[in-house]
């Protein structure tokens, strides 16, 4: 179930059908351009462990419970570490490795046994599966960084290719935006999840916005640290879906939900917003009233 | 205009200022969106029914390739250009190569130089210094002239006057050149083509960039297609070739992989106009072309970029300029708020090392990481991941790796760094963690609505009544991690 | 120490060692099975899409197609090669469609301003053309002079049907490119243009601001 390191070699060729192909396994020495591995999808596992993030803990708990359930709906067992805080991205991609590296060592341990690992979050997916490696290099819990990385799945990839999910629409008709985050998009490389998912609700229009593979400036502390230019692009975002005739959107991130839908709150633009998640499981699952507080923001 | 100014303390501190002028200028705004979606376009199109992702390992193979063989790849190019008559010259920075080409000018007491598009002429400001010594050097890429006649510097390393609309650039020729006003882009540039062909008659050396040099058979490559480049390299007695020194290939064979990767990820076109490529100066018994050819190879800061292996992958760049077409930031701000020579994503993560991290600091954070430029790159340079790398040498933040870019370090404060040290503490401590995120969402009237940088355009986020920790150990109360209730159903 | 061997020894002694080698196991092959036509019409498509012109001719008829592409332009006179057989088929045609034919046959310098101001067209030979790009390989020569398919507004270029050669890298394997280049080679494909104004393209900025391809061989 590790990962493979798949490469398939081409010999240079214009066009497809003119292209001989052979996989090989990548030797060491050209890993360094070797940025896309090809990743093998385990049969659907017993059991998984669920690392909630740490923006779902705090702000957005439904979405991570969603995603619970959905598992849960699949037979899957769903196991939450109670030790689990944060990946340690914030402080990875801010430049403070060390502190990302003591946090994200304290994460090493919460997963003993060889079942996947679901994130439902594209970034926090991403530096787990992506950069673990990369930080954990060169130090004792190199192997079991690497081991972990090789373990973790994006949630929505996962229910989708793994778990071969089936969603019977309860709900009432709507229509809905798909913003994919640029993690969950290049990282994850999971851009054709979201709307493979959505487009098997059958009462849900999905419309597309502008550019809909265009950052929505949320990037982290660079919201904080360019806040005109982050500013610009979340503005431009809005705008994007509402042109595009979504009341409502859905994104794969908790960190593009509290961008685009808390500029869309601030501006009073006609746009709200929840993590995919929520919006899956409101469909397939038959709340009762007030049950999904904190859903909408 | 929101020109950069020339001390690069300034650049840092004007970035803001300059990211704010350029964001309220609508002018700016449409011009690069309008031609950012164009490009992308383009791209795109030129790409269809090729097997992209194939073509551009080939690409980061060939430049990784001659990579790891540059010393050796240099030497030989040195080699077979001599043997073909080309005097080759090494710079270890811009100030040697401007002086290299002040003095084969004086040699041959040349007053006037055209130039075709050379952004490593832009890094060493080689019009500058040429112009400080009494020889005229004007540029004859139709928007490298627009830019020099408006006295500006490039926004774009493909389309340097892409900033400009049509009547900017017809009201800039009228007050320069007396060209009439007019919006017929075809009458402007054949006015320009007019008062440049004069030029070229004149000229006693010009200076071009290279694309690429072939160390096996001597030859540089000259990418374009308003065919200035060819004028350049053959009207004048005399052509100077200036390149960085990565700019080797290994084999001829290496060159159509990367020319088709180079023209489509630019500007989408299967093709340039012109594709030239030169291997020895004028021949006995030629009736043209420059009796004399150079090339200066320049260093300015590429040799320490070699020294990681990691770092190296800058290198591999072929200044295509699709990373800037495909950014987010960069189309909104342009070009020139950077400050830089070259802006947008490359130079995030390039100018650092030739002007140092402290003169560039702003670089590797005026990025979301959105990951875009590293998705379109032709050679698969990891450019958010190398932004992560400046960014952690800004702060100097792993103990376990060395930090060696110039200026390391600079943007370490004690505060931020006190943050998330206490960020660390609270996160490698489960039980603490649980405790300070249930009694925050407890507590989560008390969080304050207004947040600073981020309420500006957005409202506060909610903290969620209970904490998601909280609602699983409610649900399974005996530690989850180890209930044994296989297959458990929850649909309703 | 000068910089060649200060910038030799930085790459030499890296910090990080030696590189490690980068096989060359994604050796380029092209595969492409394009006929001849298909070669020559592809060829066409795409030069006719960058504004280049492209006419078939047989071996015969073709000076009749270009006095014709000359008289519409109201030439006043052609450049053409001495030596090339193109040139000696030019003169030996007498024909009287052609105007005023002129030789490259001095050093630039005796004659800049003339070719610059006063000539009208020029017509050269071509070593093929790339059907993968619609693209011309011009290599310049003592008898084809590297400005006479540039300062001209009207290139005229002539090629050989059968010399049409699937993509760039084929053209450089099957005329081994590699064993001797010439002072300058070429690849065109259109002519000169720009889009530095506003993204608009705009035609004849610097070299030819017409390119007419007269295929040989394609009747
Ligand atoms: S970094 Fe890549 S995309 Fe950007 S200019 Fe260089 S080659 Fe092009």
């Amino acid at each position: 179930m590790t990962r493979e390191t798949l490469r398939i070699l081409y010999f240079y060729s214009g066009i497809a059908v003119d292209s001989t192909s052979t996989v090989l396994q990548t030797p060491e020495q050209v890993k360094i351009i070797m940025t896309d591995a090809i990743r093998v999808y385990p049969p659907k596992p017993r059991k998984v462990y669920f690392y909630g993030t740490c923006l779902i803990d705090l702000f957005y708990p439904d979405a991570g419970l969603a995603g619970v359930q959905l598992l849960e709906r699949e037979g899957i067992e769903v196991v939450f570490p109670q030790n689990q805080t944060c990946c340690g991205q914030p402080a990875y991609t801010s430049g403070y490795h060390d502190e990302a590296r003591a946090v994200a060592a304290s994460q090493l341990g919460l997963f003993p046994d060889d079942w996947p690992i679901v994130v439902p979050s594209g970034s926090c997916g991403g530096m787990m599966r992506k950069h673990y490696p990369d930080l954990f290099r060169g130090t004792p819990q190199a192997d079991s960084a690497n081991a972990v990385a090789g373990r973790v799945w994006e949630l929505t990839d996962f229910l989708l290719n793994v778990c071969h999910i089936k969603l019977d629409d309860l709900g009432e008709p709507t229509t809905v935006a798909l913003h994919t985050s640029c993690s969950a998009r290049r990282e994850m490389g999971v851009a054709d999840v979201g709307p493979r998912l959505l487009d098997q609700l059958k009462n849900v229009t999905r419309v597309e916005q502008a550019r809909p593979e265009e950052c929505c400036g949320f990037g982290g502390t660079f919201a904080v640290r360019h806040p005109e230019i982050s500013g610009a692009m979340v503005t431009d975002k809005v705008e994007s879906m509402i042109t595009a005739g979504a009341p409502e959107f859905v994104t794969t991130d908790c960190g593009c939900l509290m961008n685009i839908a808390g500029c869309a709150e601030k501006a009073e633009r006609p746009l709200t917003g929840q993590h995919i998640l929520s919006f899956l499981w409101q469909r397939v699952s038959t709340p009762a009233p007030g049950n999904d507080d904190g859903a909408q923001s | 205009m929101n020109q950069p100014s020339q001390h690069p303390h300034s650049v840092v501190q004007e970035f803001h200022p300059r990211a704010r002028e350029a964001l309220a200028n609508p002018q700016i705004r449409a011009n690069f969106r309008k031609a950012m979606d164009g490009l992308m376009t383009k791209r795109q199109t030129a790409f269809e029914g090729w097997e992209l992702e194939a073509l551009r390992d080939l690409g980061a193979n060939i430049r990784q390739r001659a990579l790891s063989k540059l010393p050796d790849l240099l030497e030989q190019l040195e080699a077979n250009l001599t043997a073909n008559g080309v005097q080759v010259h090494w710079a270890n920075d811009g100030d040697e190569a401007c002086q290299i080409i002040r003095d084969i000018c004086v040699a041959r007491e040349a007053k006037k130089v055209i130039k075709g598009k050379s952004m490593v002429s832009e890094e060493m400001e080689l019009n500058h210094y040429l112009e400080a010594q009494g020889i005229e050097a004007l540029e004859s890429d139709l928007g490298e002239y627009i830019v020099q006649l408006a006295e500006e510097t490039p926004s774009h390393i493909i389309m340097p006057a892409i900033h400009k609309n049509t009547t900017e650039i017809s009201d800039l020729l009228h007050d320069k050149t007396g060209t009439e006003r007019s919006h017929d882009v075809n009458y402007l540039t054949a006015s320009a083509r007019q008062q440049l062909r004069e030029k070229f008659m004149q000229a006693d050396v010009g200076v071009s960039g290279v694309n690429f040099a072939v160390a096996e058979t001597g030859t540089l490559c000259l990418v374009e297609n308003e065919g200035n480049g060819r004028m350049t390299t053959t009207a004048p007695a005399c052509h100077i070739a200036v390149t960085g020194i990565e700019k080797v290939l290994e084999k001829l064979d290496d060159v159509p992989p990367l020319l088709a990767l180079l023209t489509r990820s630019a500007t989408g076109q299967h093709i340039t106009t012109y594709f030239n490529m030169i291997s020895r100066p004028r021949q006995p018994g030629e009736q043209d072309g420059p009796e004399a050819v150079h090339l200066v190879l320049v260093d300015n800061g590429r040799s320490s970029i070699y020294q990681d292996n990691e770092l190296l992958e800058t290198l591999r760049c072929i200044r295509c300029g699709a990373c800037m077409n495909h950014c987010p930031v960069y189309t909104r701000v342009g070009g020139h708020t950077y400050g830089t020579t070259y802006p947008g994503p490359i130079g995030s993560i390039l100018m650092p090392h030739l002007l140092g991290l402290d003169e560039t600091q702003h670089m590797p954070t005026a990025s979301s990481l959105c990951g875009a430029c590293g998705e379109v790159c032709p050679v698969k340079i990891p450019i958010p991941d190398l932004l992560v790398r400046l960014r952690r040498e800004s702060v100097d933040g792993d103990k376990l790796r060395v930090s060696e870019v110039r200026g390391h370090g600079v943007k370490r404060r004690r505060v931020e760094s006190l943050a998330w040290l206490g960020w660390q503490w609270m996160h490698s401590r489960p039980q603490l963690y649980r405790l300070g995120t249930a009694v925050s969402a407890r507590l989560r009237a008390l969080v304050p609505q207004k947040l600073g940088a981020w309420t500006r355009y957005r409202s506060a986020p909610r903290l969620a009544p209970q904490t998601l920790h909280q609602m699983m150990q409610k649900r399974t109360p005996t530690a989850a991690n180890t209930s044994q209730q296989p297959h458990r159903e929850a649909t309703r | 120490m000068s910089a060649r061997e200060q910038i030799l020894q930085r790459l030499r002694e890296r910090r990080d060692g030696p590189v490690p080698e980068v096989p060359a196991s994604l050796t380029t092959s092209m595969v492409r099975d394009w006929s001849a036509a298909e070669k020559l019409d592809r060829f066409q498509q795409l030069m006719e899409s960058v504004h280049g012109e492209v006419h078939r001719t047989s071996a015969t008829d073709w000076i009749d197609t270009l006095a014709d592409v000359l008289e519409k332009r109201g030439a006043r006179n052609l450049l053409i090669p001495r030596l090339h057989d193109i040139g000696a088929q030019i003169l030996a045609s007498d024909h009287p469609g052609l105007p005023e034919l002129l030789h490259y046959d001095a050093p630039i310098e005796d004659w800049r301003p003339t070719l610059f101001n006063d000539v009208d067209a020029a017509v050269t030979s071509t070593r093929g053309a790339i059907a993968e790009t619609g693209t011309l390989i011009v290599w310049p020569t003592a008898d084809e002079p590297r400005l006479m398919s540039l300062v001209p507004p009207v290139h005229i270029a002539i090629l050989e049907a059968d010399q049409i050669f699937s993509t760039f890298q084929e053209a450089i394997a099957l005329q081994n490119w590699a064993s001797r280049m010439p002072t300058n080679a070429l690849l065109v494909s259109g002519p000169s243009k720009t889009a530095d104004i506003e993204q608009t393209l705009a035609y004849g900025v610097h070299g030819p601001k017409e390119l007419i391809v007269i295929v040989v061989g394609a009747d």
